[in-house]
């Protein structure tokens, strides 16, 4: 565990940027440090690998003190991803990628064998390791930064606002390769953004700081977003938190009705069996959402309204079950297997009931904790 | 008789090939005062600028010292030299030293100086030590600039030898300075002609020097 004691750096100008900050980071999660610019994050952060020395506090590692290591070595074993990547120009990616090892006194094979090893890991190209960065795309240059902070299996990730400067869909899937990473490896990582969705997404515990360095909250997301310690942090949620709070709600309990569901070739004997509902959700011959009809009429492949986006109860929250209804023209999610075959369909109405049954159970989780 | 003719005639004439008058002595003489001028500026331009550009601090007084060094006229100071030194090779050297510090000082110095901070801070955070970074990580992606600096410097220091002559020195100014006192044109222009090329192919091995020693991934963007 690294736990952060009672910390306060002062830089020579006299600006506080971290005052008198406590945190414990548990070892083997994610810790997000989140906050406004300007409030201290990144001095934290490299105040863990002695970029920064603290006015006074201490920083502690399993219990020992950080000052007492030596300085190369207590960087050596912890990974440190930046903002730009910050790659080597005059080396390939695959040195790029064996540098902490090289530093570490590891032959030139070895190191670039476990470079190899480390691009398939961060899903690069085998075919890149000639390469040098110049010649790849601001994602890819992220993941060979983050590779190379990998490469001597640090036990500690730092990564600084990481993916902030590459464009909104190719961060999502660098976010999802890190969590895939992350199960695998179970790294200490803390991570510096001042995204609070990307806070939410990848933390297992946020911190939210506040202008001046002082802590305004720590908490696992999902108590971030329905008990905010302060209006500050309310504020810093922004205004759709009860939303995105959906997101870590499972939608598996959603009861589905599976009357409505009718096959394009269907005969008037079963159309007859689900005219009760409002509407009607057409499939094809594999049992794939094709759109709805009213019932009632008999069914015409291309004059079928659109069913908006399915969602998987197994594997989405909640949060995709109330978009895929809010999106579909009749007010019913429709909820699909791995494959994409219609399980059955869900309303507006029970949804709500569902969030609002969920809502509860995280109000009594929440109290027994405290 | 045009300026080729001369040319022509000054090296078609075989007498100018042999003996310490000799175009081979000539070149040597300029050669080897050339590369130690050049050497020496090196020794001290290039770790005064590596390491001020490293910790980025020193440029005002840099900036004073380079603009200095450019202000002072070559000549005036080898006539300093010697008058305070009297003849020999060590006023020679200094003004050309003096002359080509600044160059390699201060391209050196910018080009540390405003390289990307971010692989340094990221070499930084890895544990590498402060002369690694300097030597591993900020000098191969300041190399092409700090080669410019020299060769700068180089074909400055050779044009500028031509100087020693003055002094009774050798070099290849001795026919430019015995032509025109002789005035025999055809030695001038052949003086003339051999520092001139002696400066192309110092571009020449700069260029090659700049091919073989930089990593294709910042020659690329250089
Ligand atoms: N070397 C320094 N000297 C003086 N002040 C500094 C220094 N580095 C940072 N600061 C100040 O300390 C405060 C915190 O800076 P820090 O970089 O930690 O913020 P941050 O939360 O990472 O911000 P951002 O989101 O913009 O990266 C700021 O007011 C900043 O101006
Ligand atoms: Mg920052």
């Amino acid at each position: 565990m690294i736990r952060i004691d009672a910390v306060t750096k002062r830089y020579d100008d006299g600006t506080v940027a971290v005052d008198r900050l406590s945190l414990d980071i548990p070892d083997r999660a994610i810790t997000v440090l989140v906050g406004p610019s300007g409030c201290g994050k990144t001095t934290t952060l490299r105040m863990i690998n002695r970029m920064v020395e603290p006015t006074e506090g201490g920083i502690f590692l399993d219990g020992a003190d950080i000052r007492r290591q030596p300085v190369d070595s207590l960087r050596r074993s912890m990974g440190y991803v930046i903002q730009n990547a910050g790659l080597f120009q005059h080396r390939t990616i695959l040195d790029n990628i064996a540098t902490v090892p090289r530093l570490l006194g590891w032959s030139k094979q070895r190191a670039r064998g476990r470079a190899a090893e480390l691009m398939e890991r961060v899903g690069l190209d085998a075919a890149l390791a000639r390469r040098y960065p110049y010649q790849l795309s601001g994602g890819q240059q992220q993941r060979v930064g983050v590779a190379r902070a990998l490469a001597a299996d640090p036990p500690v990730l730092l990564m600084d606002e990481p993916f902030s400067a590459v464009d909104p869909m190719v961060r999502k899937g660098l976010q999802d390769e890190l969590l895939r990473i992350q199960a695998e490896l179970g790294k200490t990582i803390v991570f510096v953004t001042h995204d609070i969705d990307e806070a939410v997404k990848l933390g297992t515990m946020v911190a939210v700081l506040r202008e001046g360095g002082r802590l305004a909250q720590f908490a696992p997301p999902v108590e971030l977003l329905s008990a905010p310690a302060d209006a500050f942090v309310e504020d810093f949620l922004g205004a759709d938190r009860g939303i995105r709070r959906l997101s870590f709600f499972p939608s598996a309990g959603l009861p589905l009705e599976t009357a409505p569901l009718v096959p394009l070739d269907a005969d008037a004997e079963r159309l007859a069996a689900g005219a009760d509902a409002p509407y009607l959700l057409v499939t094809d011959a594999d049992g794939r959402p094709l759109g709805w009809a009213e019932p009632g009429r008999p069914l015409e492949r291309d004059r079928l309204l659109d069913h908006g986006r399915p969602f998987r109860p197994g594997t989405d929250s909640l949060r995709s079950a109330l978009d895929g209804a809010v999106l579909s023209p009749t007010g019913w999610a429709v909820a699909v297997d791995g494959e994409g075959r219609a399980l059955g369909v869900v309303s507006q109405r029970v949804i709500g009931d569902a969030i609002r049954a969920a809502h509860g159970r995280a109000g009594a989780d929440a109290g027994a904790v405290r | 008789m045009n300026v080729l003719d001369l040319v022509r005639a000054f090296f078609g004439d075989g007498a100018h090939w042999h003996g310490y008058d000799g175009i081979p002595a000539r070149l040597a003489e300029h050669v080897t005062y050339s590369l130690a001028a050049l050497l020496l500026a090196a020794v001290i331009g290039l770790p005064v600028g590596l390491v001020t550009g490293h910790y980025g601090r020193g440029g005002n007084a840099l900036a004073l010292i380079a603009t200095a060094g450019r202000a002072l006229p070559s000549f005036g100071l080898l006539v300093l030299m010697v008058l305070w030194t009297g003849l020999g090779l060590v006023p020679v050297m200094i003004p050309l030293v003096v002359l080509a510090v600044p160059p390699i000082l201060v391209t050196t110095y910018e080009a540390v100086r405003t390289l990307d901070p971010s692989p340094v801070d990221a070499a930084r955070g890895m544990g590498m030590s402060e002369a690694r970074v300097l030597f591993r990580v900020e000098v191969p992606v300041a190399l092409p600039l700090i080669l410019s600096g020299l060769r700068t410097a180089a074909v400055q220091i050779i044009s500028t030898a031509t100087i020693a002559a003055y002094v009774g020195l050798g070099g290849l100014g001795r026919y430019i300075i015995d032509g025109l006192y002789q005035r025999d044109y055809e030695k001038v222009v052949g003086g003339a002609a051999l520092v001139a090329s002696l400066a192309l192919s110092t571009l020449a091995l700069f260029w090659a020097a700049f091919r073989l020693t930089v990593s294709r991934g910042v020659r690329a963007r250089a």
